[in-house]
């Protein structure tokens, strides 16, 4: 209730762009720091159910921090996130909403998956393996209910022919093909794609885009991507945000921010980061 | 007496000393590798006062001789009520100080698991027991197998001085022999050797399939 009526005043508070009353992600006032360094500044952003939204920004802007902390892989320093209208970071105890605790994190966390830049499969697990761990282990599936599902994505990322190999057994592009079932065998709301090409040779980066393409055509996924792919975000988003030392520069259709940017330091980096294409 | 015939008439009780021998190093590994999990576990807990007796025991295992340990666990224990025969009292104490060695090395294996691992588990939602059970210790093994063995080895070896605390093993007997025959070169010599061809021809290849085992299964080779 406390919550509720929290997320009230902020609705009111806020200046954010998207008028939606129900974001799936709603990131308030976050800010992030280590040590002196302030990573992420009073952040606000909303994400609404199924939109696609790209992060794009120099190094250093805070770009991945903003996935790491919806993950759970960073601790908030100010502010509170929201995912599905419920707290993710914090938690209520005796009326008062305070840091959440492993357990807390645990009954929110299912609601979120995450694609490295690195795959990061587990390498003593066959490509079926690494999809159904976390099912059975995690979510309480029955084991051919856990392997009929990860064979089906497993097939929609065009992976079913490896399922028994280990990851080094794989090339790159299919590692990440396999890392992306595995996070959808979850079935989250919000799924977190984290320079997933980035780490790939240049002629496997399209198999992977195409299984991003596909996940966003036909899935009802809530995505929020960083990346360097500037054409594919172009193409792909809904809303893209230029992230510049930690704050949202500016933010917009992909329309906007690539053919009419206001912004100065927008206008910088994509002239350099286009110059470089 | 030619070195065949002292062979012939010894070798049996060599032998029967290399079985004991044998023993207290199955049996103190036992011991050494369930220390080494449980402190190396312990060391990494978030809990203080878990990771500060770890440390303790660590500390106090490593810092001290292993043969005054042996000589407290056989004849000073006894003193305050815990009575242990030779032979529990030798792997007792061989496993309790190899084992906080051990505990470093647990510690560090699971530490040099990559980061994104221990990510990955978290952003499925595992839990930290079920992280650490099912994707973290799988992968330590292949990391932890090349300084184990060598460890191993090496208890296998101390394993000679339960022969001060009366248990027969080889070096016990091989001391009797000497004490008997006064064949110092022969008995000690054949000891040297059974000492060796036990590490060399039955523990290290053990290790080595071990090694290959483990870092197939992380498809490192």
């Amino acid at each position: 209730m406390n919550v509720l009526s929290e997320r009230n005043e902020m609705n009111q508070s806020s200046s954010i762009s998207a008028p939606d009353e129900n974001p799936m992600v709603r990131f308030s006032g976050v800010t992030k720091r280590y040590g002196n360094l302030t990573v992420l500044d009073n952040l606000d952003l909303d994400v609404s159910a199924n939109e696609m939204v790209s992060i794009i920004g120099p190094s250093g802007s805070g770009k991945t921090t903003v996935l790491r902390m919806l993950m759970t892989l960073e601790t908030i320093d100010q502010g509170i996130i929201y995912v599905d209208g419920n707290p993710l970071t914090h938690m209520e105890r005796n009326g008062e909403m305070v840091f959440a605790n492993e357990r807390y994190l645990r009954t929110q966390r299912n609601n979120i998956g995450m694609v490295f830049q690195q795959f990061n499969l587990f390498p003593h697990m066959t490509a079926l393996e690494n999809c159904i761990e976390a099912p059975i282990n995690v979510l309480g599936l029955k084991r051919d209910e856990a392997e009929q599902r990860a064979i089906d994505l497993l097939r929609m990322v065009g992976m079913l022919g490896k399922k028994d190999e280990h990851p080094t057994r794989l090339s790159g592009g299919q590692q990440q093909r396999v890392a992306i079932a595995r996070a959808l065998a979850m079935r989250p709301k919000v799924m977190l794609l984290d320079e997933v090409t980035s780490a790939l040779d240049p002629e496997v980066i399209g198999e992977v885009l195409n299984v991003i393409r596909a996940l966003n055509s036909e899935h009802n996924l809530t995505m929020l991507m960083v990346t360097h792919q500037m054409g594919f975000a172009r193409e792909i988003s809904d809303r893209v945000c230029f992230f510049y030392k930690g704050k949202i520069a500016e933010q917009g259709t992909p329309d906007q921010i690539f053919n009419d940017p206001q912004n100065d330091r927008t206008k910088q980096f994509l002239s350099a980061v286009l110059d470089a294409n | 007496m030619s070195y065949i015939d002292f062979l012939f008439e010894f070798s049996p009780k060599l032998l029967t000393g290399a079985y004991i021998t044998a023993l207290q190093m199955l049996c103190a590994s036992a011991l050494a590798i369930l220390v080494s999990l449980t402190f190396g576990l312990l060391r990494l807990s978030k809990n203080r006062l878990a990771t500060g007796f770890a440390t303790v025991y660590i500390e106090f295992f490593r810092g001290t001789s292993l043969l005054v340990q042996l000589y407290w666990i056989y004849y000073v224990l006894p003193l305050m009520g815990l009575t242990l025969d030779a032979f529990e009292a030798g792997f007792i104490a061989i496993g309790l100080n190899f084992g906080a060695y051990g505990a470093e090395i647990v510690r560090g294996s699971i530490q040099a698991v990559p980061k994104g691992q221990w990510e990955a588990a978290t952003a499925l939602n595992m839990s930290p027991s079920l992280r650490m059970r099912r994707i973290i210790i799988p992968q330590t093994f292949s990391i932890l197998l090349p300084p184990a063995s060598n460890l191993l080895v090496e208890l296998l070896k101390a394993t000679s001085l339960v022969a001060l605390i009366t248990v027969v093993d080889l070096m016990f007997v091989a001391k009797q022999i000497n004490a008997t025959t006064w064949l110092s070169a022969q008995t000690f010599g054949t000891a040297l050797v059974i000492y060796y061809v036990m590490a060399r021809f039955a523990l290290t290849p053990f290790l080595r399939w071990l090694e290959i085992l483990a870092a197939r299964k992380v498809g490192k080779v």
